[in-house]
C-alpha cells in the first residue's frame, strides 16, 4: 500500500472529508449499536433528542459545551503555533483551584471585596495559573528542546496529586464530612443561569466571546500572524527575523490562560467547589475537538457543541435501551479517526499494489 | 554490427488531474549510446524517469527492455531488468561504509553468511575497470562528494545495470571532478552500457550525448543527433521562445569611492554551524557599494555557515564583521531594518511559509513596521497592495495572491522572494544559490533584477555553485574549500580551470 498526493489541490474534497467523516462514524457506531441488540434508528433518535430535544436538553448540551470551547481553544491556539499542549486537563485544574483559592469562603482568600473586583480577579488568577502551568514546558522547550507533548502530558498527572494534596490540606472543605472537596466559591461569584430554571450559565457566553478572541487574534492581529507563521514553518518565520521563542512562549501562555480559565468557568458557572473528578478528561477532549475543528476557533464553538450532544445524548439512550454509555465515548473516539482518515484521503490517494 | 535498441518507451502517457506530464512519448535508447534528455524544471523528465523506474504508472504507453516488456510500477522488476539510476540527491546511508551502502538490499536478510570477501573483490575489479575509485572501507560521511557519486554509480553497476540514468550529474562536482566522470562514463560506454544523461547544462549536453531529446510541457519537442545541435538552437527549443541571457556590464565609477569604508567587511571570522559540521576559518572578505562578489566552491564547503553568518541566523565566533564600517547587525530583523535584504538558499523553507498565501509571505520581513501594522493590529489592505505591486513589477504568475505560496512554481517563488527583499532597495544584498533548478526564463529574469541593483549602487554578495552564473554575474570571485577563501580576485582573473583546482583545494595565489 502507498500514499500518492493528488497532483491537484483540489478544494471539494477537503471541503467533503467532514461530511465522509460523519457519515463513516454513524456508519460505524451503528454496527456498534446493533452489536448491544439495540435497534439503531432509535438509538440514534434517542441520542439526538437526548441531545438536542428539547430546552432541557439544550441546556445540558451547552452546560457540557462551554468547558470543552474553552478546552478545544487552549488547544487550537498551540497547536496553530506547533506547540503540542497535552496538557489542557492539568491547566483547567490549576485554573479551577486558583478561582477557589481567590474567590472561595473559609480557606480561600476570604477578601471581603466587591464583587466587581473580586470576580475579574477569580478569572485573572485562574488564567494566569493555567498560563504559569504551561509556561514550564514552554521554557522547557525553547530553552532546551525537551519535547513539550511529554511534558505537558505528564504535568497532568503532577497537576492532579497538586488537587489531591490541596482537597486534603488547605482547600479542605470543612464541612464535607471527610469527602475531598474544596471549601466552595463565594456565592456572589457564582455565573448566573442563562435561561430561567435550566443549568447552562453565562459561562458559555465567556466561552464564545474567548472564541471570538482567537479568531480577531488570529486572523487581525500581529501576534496572530506570527503564531501561524511559525506554526507553519518556523525556519522561515526565523530567516524572516520572527522571534520565534518570544511567540512560542506567548502562545503558551495564552493557550494555558484559556485552558485555566475553562477550570474557573466550570466552577463559578456549574460546580461552585473543586473535586478531583470536576473534569471527565475536558483537557483530552479539547484535543479531540481542536483537531476536528481544523483548529479554527469558531470551528472549535461548533464541533464542541456535537460533541457535548453526543456525550449528553448517549445518556439518555442509554437509559432507555440499556446500551453502554461508554458508546459515547466510543463513537467521538470514532468521529476524530474519521476525521483523521478522511482529511488524509482528501490529500492522498491509496495505491494498492 | 547494426545498433541493437536496449529500451524502448512506446506512448507513455501520464496524467496528474488536469495536468498532463506526459504526452505520448516515445523513445529508444542504442546499446552503447548516450541520450540525453533535456528540458525545463516541470517539462516531464523526472515523471518519464519515475515511471522508467517504476515509481509511477504510466496512464498509456508501455516499455520494452532488451526487448522484454517492462511490468509497470515495480522499481524491483526494473532493477532486475538492468536498469540503475544515480540520483541527484544520493541515497546513501552516512554512517555506513561504501561497501555496505553498495551491497544493501542486495543480499537476502535471511541469508547465513554474508558474502563480504567476494563482494569486495568484485566492487575493486568495478572501480579499477571504470576508473571510480573509492576505499571500500570509507565511511560514506567522510568521502567528498564526487566519491559519493562514485559510490552510487558503483552500487547500480554492482546490482548489474546496463542502463544507467544519471540525474543532473555534475552539479555538484567541480570542472575537474566533472572531467573525471566523464572519462568514466566513456569507459563504461565502450564496455556496451548505455546511458540517459538529465541535465540543463548545454555545453556538457554537446560534449557527452550522442542524441539529443527535448522535452517541453511534457511533449517531446525535438530529437537530433548531438553533432548537428548547437547550444542557441537548445536552449530556444527547451524554452519555447528566444532567451538572452543578461551579461554584466563594466561600470566605471567605483574607483572614486575609495574612500568610502566597504559596505560589508568580513575579517578574519571564524564561524560553526549549530549542527556541528564544517564552518568558517579565517574568512576575509569585502563587498563595496556597486559590485557583485561571488563565493564559488563546491557544495558542503562552508557557503551554508557563511550564508547563515550572513543572514543573522548564526553567531560569529571570533573575528569581526562590519557593515558600512560601523558594528553588523546581528539578527535577521536588524540586518532587514539596516538595510540588508536576504536571499536565502532553500526558497520552499527559509524562504517562504508554503502554508500561508502569497500576500502574507510578501510581507514577511516587514509585517511589524508602521507600513503593515498599527497598535498590534494587521493593516491587511496595505499589506495586500504590497503584495500586488511585488507580483506586478516581478512578474510573479499566480492565481491569486490569495493562493497559499506552496502552489507557485520554484521560479515565481524565487521572484517573489527577490521582490520582497528588492523593493526595500537595500544597500546590500545576500544573495544563495539564487536560480538553482529555475529553468533558463527564470534564471535570466533573475540575473537581470540582481544586475539591476548592482546598477544602482547595491553591493551583492552571491553565493554559488553554478560557475555559467557566477562569470556572468561576478566583478570578483572567490572560491570557498574548507571555510577557508581565497581572494577575491577580479573575474577577468580567473579561468574554469583555475577556479577548478581552487574549488578542489589547491593553491592558486601562485598563477596571478
Amino acid at each position: 500500500m502507498q500514499l500518492v498526493p493528488y497532483a491537484d489541490s483540489s478544494r471539494w474534497r477537503l471541503v467533503l472529508a467532514p461530511v465522509w467523516a460523519l457519515a463513516a462514524t454513524l456508519v460505524l457506531s451503528a454496527l456498534l449499536i446493533a452489536w448491544a441488540h439495540a435497534p439503531v434508528g432509535r438509538a440514534y433518535a434517542l441520542l439526538l433528542q437526548g441531545a438536542f430535544g428539547s430546552r432541557f436538553a439544550w441546556s445540558e448540551t451547552l452546560t457540557r459545551a462551554t468547558p470543552l470551547i474553552l478546552t478545544g481553544l487552549a488547544v487550537a491556539v498551540a497547536f496553530r503555533a506547533r506547540l503540542f499542549n497535552i496538557g489542557a486537563e492539568g491547566q483547567l485544574y490549576a485554573g479551577a483551584l486558583a478561582a477557589v483559592a481567590v474567590g472561595g469562603l473559609h480557606g480561600g482568600t476570604g477578601w471581603n471585596l466587591p464583587v466587581v473586583i473580586l470576580f475579574p480577579a477569580m478569572l485573572a488568577a485562574a488564567a494566569l495559573a493555567g498560563a504559569l502551568l504551561l509556561l514550564v514546558p514552554a521554557l522547557l522547550k525553547t530553552r532546551f528542546g525537551v519535547d513539550e507533548v511529554v511534558t505537558t502530558l505528564l504535568l497532568n498527572f503532577i497537576a492532579l496529586l497538586l488537587v489531591s494534596l490541596l482537597l486534603d490540606g488547605p482547600l479542605k472543605d470543612p464541612g464535607a464530612m471527610g469527602w475531598p472537596q474544596s471549601v466552595a466559591l463565594n456565592p456572589a461569584l457564582e455565573m448566573a443561569p442563562l435561561l430561567a430554571k435550566l443549568r447552562v450559565s453565562s459561562g458559555l457566553l465567556v466561552a464564545v466571546a474567548v472564541a471570538l478572541v482567537v479568531y480577531v487574534l488570529n486572523q487581525h492581529t500581529v501576534l496572530g500572524f506570527e503564531m501561524r507563521a511559525v506554526g507553519a514553518n518556523a525556519v522561515a518565520a526565523r530567516f524572516a527575523g520572527m522571534p520565534v521563542g518570544r511567540v512560542v512562549l506567548k502562545t503558551a501562555l495564552l493557550s494555558g490562560a484559556i485552558a485555566g480559565l475553562a477550570g474557573a468557568v466550570e466552577v463559578a458557572g456549574r460546580t461552585t467547589y473543586v473535586t478531583l473528578d470536576m473534569s471527565p478528561g475536558y483537557g483530552y477532549t479539547g484535543i479531540v475537538i481542536a483537531v476536528l475543528a481544523g483548529l479554527h476557533p469558531l470551528g472549535v464553538v461548533a464541533v464542541a457543541i456535537f460533541i457535548a450532544g453526543i456525550l449528553i445524548g448517549a445518556d439518555g439512550m442509554s437509559r432507555t435501551l440499556g446500551v453502554p454509555t461508554y458508546l459515547a465515548d466510543v463513537m467521538v473516539a470514532i468521529a476524530l479517526l474519521a476525521m483523521l482518515t478522511s482529511t488524509m484521503l482528501a490529500r492522498y490517494r491509496i495505491r494498492w499494489r | 554490427m547494426t545498433p541493437e535498441t536496449v529500451l524502448k518507451l512506446t506512448g507513455i502517457t501520464k496524467r496528474f488531474g488536469p495536468l498532463t506530464a506526459n504526452q505520448s512519448i516515445s523513445l529508444q535508447l542504442q546499446r552503447g549510446e548516450v541520450l540525453a534528455l533535456l528540458g525545463e524544471n516541470g517539462a516531464g523528465k523526472s515523471t518519464l524517469m519515475s515511471i522508467l523506474f517504476g515509481h509511477y504508472v504510466a496512464d498509456e504507453g508501455s516499455i520494452e527492455v532488451f526487448g522484454r516488456p517492462l511490468p509497470p510500477g515495480q522499481p524491483r522488476a526494473a532493477l532486475a531488468a538492468g536498469i540503475g539510476m544515480v540520483h541527484q540527491h544520493f541515497a546513501l546511508a552516512d554512517n555506513l561504509t561504501a561497501l555496505d551502502n553498495i551491497l544493501l538490499g542486495t543480499e537476502s536478510l535471511l541469508a547465513p553468511v554474508s558474502h563480504r570477501g567476494p563482494a569486495a573483490a568484485r566492487i575493486r575489479e568495478l572501480a579499477t575497470r571504470f576508473g571510480l575509485m573509492v576505499e571500500p572501507d570509507a565511511r560514506v560521511a567522510d568521502l567528498s562528494v564526487g566519491e559519493r557519486q562514485r559510490v552510487e554509480i558503483l552500487k547500480a553497476l554492482y546490482r548489474g545495470a546496463k542502463i544507467l540514468i544519471l540525474d543532473e550529474p555534475t552539479a555538484v562536482l567541480t570542472p575537474q571532478e566533472s572531467t573525471a566522470l566523464f572519462a568514466t562514463l566513456r569507459s563504461m560506454l565502450a564496455e556496451g552500457l548505455s546511458l540517459i544523461f538529465i541535465s540543463h547544462k548545454l555545453d556538457e549536453v554537446l560534449a557527452i550525448s550522442d542524441r539529443i531529446v527535448v522535452l517541453r510541457k511534457g511533449e517531446l519537442v525535438a530529437e537530433m543527433p548531438a553533432a548537428r545541435a548547437s547550444k542557441a538552437q537548445l536552449a530556444e527549443i527547451m524554452v519555447g521562445r528566444k532567451v538572452t541571457l543578461p551579461a554584466r556590464t563594466d561600470h566605471a565609477g567605483h574607483a572614486a569611492e575609495v574612500d568610502e569604508p566597504p559596505l560589508l567587511k568580513l575579517d578574519r571570522v571564524t564561524a560553526a554551524p549549530e549542527s556541528g559540521g564544517r564552518g568558517l576559518r579565517d574568512f576575509s572578505l569585502h563587498v563595496a557599494a556597486g559590485e557583485i562578489v561571488a563565493i564559488a566552491g563546491v557544495a558542503g564547503n562552508g557557503q551554508d555557515v557563511l550564508a547563515d553568518l550572513l543572514s543573522g541566523l548564526l553567531a560569529l565566533q571570533s573575528g569581526r564583521i562590519e557593515f558600512k564600517g560601523g558594528p553588523w547587525p546581528a539578527s535577521p530583523r536588524a540586518l532587514v531594518q539596516a538595510g540588508c535584504g536576504r536571499v536565502p538558499e532553500d526558497r520552499h523553507h527559509a524562504g517562504t511559509i508554503g502554508d500561508l498565501p502569497v500576500w502574507e509571505n510578501a510581507v514577511l520581513e516587514t509585517y511589524r513596521g508602521d507600513r503593515f501594522a498599527g497598535r498590534g493590529f494587521r493593516n491587511k489592505p496595505a499589506a495586500i497592495r504590497h503584495a500586488e505591486k511585488i507580483v506586478a513589477e516581478y512578474d510573479v504568475r499566480l492565481t491569486s495572491i490569495h493562493a497559499v505560496t506552496r502552489t507557485l512554481s520554484g521560479g515565481n517563488m524565487q521572484k517573489l522572494i527577490l521582490g520582497r527583499v528588492l523593493l526595500e532597495t537595500p544597500q546590500l544584498v545576500i544573495v544563495s544559490q539564487p536560480t538553482w533548478g529555475l529553468d533558463i526564463g527564470a534564471v535570466a529574469y533573475i540575473h537581470e533584477r540582481l544586475l539591476a541593483a548592482r546598477a544602482r549602487g547595491a553591493g551583492v554578495l552571491l553565493i554559488s555553485e553554478d560557475l555559467d552564473e557566477i562569470f556572468a554575474l561576478a566583478d570578483r570571485i572567490g572560491v570557498m574549500h574548507e571555510g577557508e577563501v581565497t581572494e577575491a580576485r577580479p573575474t577577468s582573473t580567473w579561468t574554469i580551470a583555475s577556479i577548478g583546482l581552487a574549488m578542489a583545494g589547491a593553491a592558486v595565489e601562485a598563477t596571478v
